[in-house]
């Protein structure tokens, strides 16, 4: 259980932004905070973590207060006690893949736990390794895996997953949900790829501006609610083009291309680039076998 | 035969310099790399002063603080009985002054090119400041910290100014090899100059360029 209170004045690009965030996670939950750059996600990550510090606020984690800036408490990252996956990865040049996690661990900690987690992401191969030989895919993997060598309740990641490809982004996905489950953490990840965002998490919280703009089931925000699709996809328009009366929609959902038919009324706020929802209602879909 | 005595003493003077630099300057270029406090522009300052100052300049005011007849000079004597002036003990701490910036400069640039993320995923891995220093930071920086050692140590080796000016030439004891060298065109023994000119021009090009090679990867290459 996380209940953060977080103020803080922040400089940006546009001047002062004031971030004024209140979270209330559940133990074991999936969270995404979802914004445009600059919304202050990072910086709430950063906060949780104890990179930052907070103008004023609380946080507190399972009964335990590791920020009460009116109490004067702030505990040190190392005591915070977190799982932390940044953006750039921060792998150690120096060190090979296993020394990496081995590095993570503590004094007197059984070292098997090294060994679970380079067979749960895969990484036998990979273990002489050093961090720069291989790709960023792989890479991301060894950040995770050594994030969970102290065995925290806690899981944070900074958009691990932008810089990679599409193939790569949902392998990737999966180890991340697959650790969430096996190591009962409560994960917070900064994303703002809504297919990744409604595959993975339980709640999702919109920031702009630094405040918490909506809250709740991916779902329902991303779709304000007005379908009950049987089934659903989220995708990316990357053509639209006239047939005589309708539109053709090009949609790319995961790396399929896929070609829906619209009415004029449909695509009149639609442009290249959004996210939208792909969803049948009134049809059945029809399934095909195509092989075992 | 020329006599060995300066050789081996610029060789002692030079690898204890060196030595004290590479303790003082991490923690001082650690300090310059992070640190937003308003006087860093004037210590960085007074790091890199050597590199414009005239030895000279730098020698003379050393000798005028150590002198006995001054406060701090007799203070020194008389309270531990140390006389810095024409002594080794006094060359090195001139040498440890005049060599600072070759050590603590490439040092800090090396730990200010870090990215930030390096530190701040140790301490998140629950590693102190000590820690993340000396297993994460100083590794990552190998070639920053040859650099430093190899410019203050041949630095050292080539310095005159200063070491004259509070070391003078006591042949044993402060008698370097550059001096040695002006010694000896002074009494017109040019052979016995020349050799000494040799043997720093040699050690100056070997050192340099193993610097050059193992940086820039060349022995790598060919040992592959």
């Amino acid at each position: 259980m996380i209940e953060a209170d977080i103020h803080k004045t922040l400089s940006t690009a546009n001047g002062k932004m004031l971030l004024d965030i209140q979270l209330s996670i559940e133990k074991g939950e999936f969270v995404t905070l979802y914004g445009s750059s600059g919304a202050g996600k990072t910086s709430t990550l950063r906060i949780l973590a104890g990179l930052l510090s907070a103008d004023e606020g609380k946080i507190a984690v399972d009964n335990t207060i590791w920020l009460d800036t009116v109490k004067k408490i702030n505990y040190t990252p190392q005591q915070r006690k977190i799982g932390y996956v940044f953006q750039d990865y921060a792998l150690f040049p120096n060190m090979t893949v296993r020394k990496n996690l081995e590095f993570a661990l503590e004094k007197g900690q059984d070292k098997s736990i090294i060994e679970e987690l380079i067979t749960i992401v895969e990484l036998k191969e990979l273990e002489n390794r050093k961090p720069k030989t291989l790709s960023g895919g792989q890479q991301q993997r060894v950040a995770l895996a050594r994030a969970l060598v102290r065995k925290p309740k806690v899981l944070l990641l900074d958009e691990p997953l932008s810089a990679l490809d599409i193939t790569m982004r949902a392998k990737l996905q999966d180890y991340i949900l697959k650790v969430h489950r096996e190591y009962e953490l409560t994960t917070i990840l900064v994303s703002h790829d809504i297919g990744e965002i409604i595959k993975m998490s339980d709640k999702i919280y919109c920031l702009e501006d630094g405040k918490i703009d909506k809250e709740g089931n991916p779902i329902s925000i991303f779709t304000n609610d007005k379908l009950s699709g049987k089934f659903q996809f989220t995708g990316e328009v990357i053509a639209i083009k006239q047939e005589e009366v309708v539109y053709i929609v090009t949609v790319l959902i995961g790396n399929n291309v896929v070609k829906i038919i619209a009415q004029e009324s449909e695509i009149i706020n639609l442009g290249i680039g959004d996210k939208v929802v792909v969803a049948s209602k009134a049809f059945n879909p029809v399934l095909l076998k195509i092989g075992k | 035969m020329i006599d060995w005595a300066p050789i081996i003493l610029t060789a002692k003077l030079a690898l204890v310099t060196t030595i004290i630099l590479l303790v003082v300057s991490i923690p001082l270029a650690y300090w310059l790399a992070h640190s937003k406090s308003r006087i860093k522009p004037v210590i960085e300052t007074l790091v890199s002063m050597p590199l414009v100052l005239p030895p000279t300049v730098l020698g003379f005011y050393l000798l005028m603080t150590f002198s006995p007849g001054n406060t701090f000079g007799s203070w020194l004597q008389d309270w531990f009985g140390i006389r810095l002036i024409f002594s080794f003990s006094g060359l090195v701490i001139g040498s440890v002054i005049y060599s600072l910036p070759f050590m603590v400069n490439p040092i800090q640039s090396g730990l200010a090119s870090l990215p930030a993320s390096l530190t701040e995923a140790s301490y998140v891995l629950g590693k102190s400041k000590m820690k993340t220093l000396f297993k994460v930071l100083l590794p990552n920086i190998k070639p920053s910290l040859l650099t430093g050692i190899v410019l203050a140590f041949a630095h050292t080796v080539g310095e005159f100014g200063v070491v004259l000016m509070i070391g003078g030439n006591i042949p044993e004891k402060t008698k370097v090899v550059s001096i040695a060298i002006y010694d000896e065109v002074e009494a017109l023994n040019y052979s016995n100059a020349n050799t000494y000119s040799l043997i720093l021009f040699i050690i100056t090009f070997v050192v340099l360029l193993s610097v050059y090679l193992i940086n820039g990867g060349y022995l790598k290459r060919f040992w592959k």
